[in-house]
């Protein structure tokens, strides 16, 4: 073995280990920073954690794009969904009067709401886009309350990390952490162009993510769940769409 | 620095009083070159797979099946909801499409950011691919574009550096189609317009962003199959050794 192939034998060894312990540091800081999405694990993980790393640097307080009213889509889709089950059509018949969401978890005040009580907070608008990953989109006024006035109400505790929600389909939930729970934008949205939320756009309520993709709005909602570890739901991925394939983090 | 890092330990081309020997490729370039190419085929058949989701294309902010498109493309959909005219739906693939398209795309960005670090602080940039004073001139280019369209085969010198047409391309390539590709994938992400809502509103909207994704990764496609067909036309073997092992060929097959 030659000097010169020798002195890049090591120069490459101690690159490689610096490298490695580099990596490792950054995985520690990134963890403790919140930069690390639940589904980290396996193939995909490298790209997950940087795409999600690198926006929650860039956009924790930014706000998605809000259009004029002339820009509102003429009709708004209503996406392909599975049939709407027994417990909703039970509630729907009643004139969703009895429609409630539970919140619970890492809350002083756990507790149900009717649809009702959450109208009598106060209502906000948002002209928003909402994008699917498919590639369509379209833009809608929604009408509803903040997810961060409803948090305020029952009263998260510090440790909290993540909201998980559920739709009233048990095969649909999805969490979000705190930088999109607690965003001015997130809405537990009741409202639509006007009128009440249609079934088809996730009426009676639904949750209103403008800076991720359309899946992370999960419609008919009827539970909140705060945590500090996404562990014990489901598969521990964060949510129903890693189970499916699909990224839990959706703002790209 | 890695252009002088090969030593030649076979027969190369070269008087034999010269100790070192400048590779056709430097490592770093060939390095670059084949993650690159690695990356591109995830991107175009992730990109292709997420497509087939809506292969519908529309012109400003939004679009989507109850909107008139630009244009369609004449396929099938993974879904249902898409009215394509064929009387079935295609499974859903875009779960590991997208995971598989953002790591690409970070692997992408990246190698680019080194190689063009690399690029700068080298020189190749403006060695190799800037052209020449002398070189940049109609009479050039009009040869160099007949010489191409009756397939003249290259010269000899052509094995150790780039003719203008070659340059222009890859100066297009790099500075103008992959910037353009990555640009407008980030302008159709909603997180990343939050934090920079001129990236999409400058191209016309989101709708716009996502047709003129398309248009660029078709200009990209076109690209690698010119490439590759010029890399026939020179001699692959060469070409290929060139580019893997930084020797340069004499632009004749051996066999």
């Amino acid at each position: 073995m030659s000097d010169l192939s020798r002195r890049k034998l090591i120069t490459a060894g101690v690159a490689a280990t610096a490298g490695v312990l580099g990596l490792g540091a950054a995985a520690r800081i990134a963890e403790r920073y919140g930069l690390v999405p639940p589904d980290h694990g396996g193939i995909w993980g490298i790209g997950e954690t940087l795409t999600y790393a690198s926006q929650r640097l860039l956009t924790r307080h930014s706000l998605a794009r809000e259009f004029s009213r002339s820009q509102i889509s003429k009709r708004p889709v209503a996406n392909e969904m599975p049939p709407l089950n027994d417990a909703y059509k039970r509630v729907q018949a009643g004139g969703f009067l009895d429609w409630r969401l539970s919140v619970d978890g890492l809350v002083a005040r756990p507790g149900m709401f009717s649809l009702k009580q959450l109208k009598s907070y106060p209502s906000r608008s948002q002209i928003t886009q909402l994008a699917c990953e498919e590639g369509w989109s379209y833009i809608a006024e929604w009408h509803g309350v903040p997810l961060s006035h409803v948090l305020d109400v029952v009263g998260i505790q510090p440790h909290a990390r993540y909201v998980v929600y559920f739709s009233i389909d048990p095969e649909w939930w999805e969490s979000i952490d705190m930088a999109d729970a607690l965003h001015p934008q997130t809405f537990l949205a009741y409202g639509m162009n006007g009128n009440e939320l249609p079934t088809g756009n996730g009426g009676p309520l639904r949750l209103r993510l403008p800076r991720q993709l359309g899946y992370k709005s999960v419609k008919f909602i009827t539970r909140l769940t705060v945590t500090d570890s996404l562990k014990g739901f489901g598969k521990g991925l964060g949510s129903a769409s890693p189970e499916g394939g699909y990224a839990w983090y959706a703002g790209i | 620095m890695a252009d002088s890092a090969y030593i030649p330990n076979a027969v190369s081309a070269v008087p034999a009083t010269t100790v070192k020997v400048n590779s056709r490729h430097s490592a770093l370039v060939r390095v670059t070159h084949w993650i690159t190419t690695l990356c591109f085929i995830a991107l175009l058949v992730s990109g292709i797979e997420i497509l087939i989701s809506h292969p519908r294309f529309y012109w400003g902010e939004t679009g989507n099946v109850l909107t008139t498109p630009l244009f369609k493309i004449p396929i099938p959909s993974s879904r249902a909801l898409v009215p394509t005219g064929y009387g079935y739906v295609l499974p859903d693939q875009n779960g590991w499409s997208r995971y598989l398209h953002f790591q690409a795309a970070w692997a992408l960005v990246l190698t680019g950011l080194l190689y063009a670090i690399f690029s700068l602080v080298s020189g190749h940039w403006r060695k190799n691919l800037l052209p020449g004073k002398a070189e940049l001139s109609w009479r050039v280019l009009w040869t160099e574009i007949s010489n191409h369209l009756r397939f003249k085969r290259p010269s000899e010198s052509e094995a150790w550096s780039y003719n203008l047409l070659q340059r222009i391309t890859y100066l297009f390539v790099i500075f103008v189609l992959f910037p353009l590709v990555i640009w407008t994938g980030l302008a159709m992400s909603l997180g990343f317009v939050s934090a920079f809502p001129a990236t999409v509103t400058l191209l016309g909207g989101q709708q716009s962003a996502r047709t003129i994704h398309f248009f660029v990764s078709v200009a990209l496609v076109l690209f690698l199959l010119v490439h590759v067909v010029m890399i026939f036309l020179a001699g692959f073997r060469s070409r290929m050794r060139a580019m893997i092992t930084g020797k340069a060929g004499t632009g004749k097959e051996s066999t």
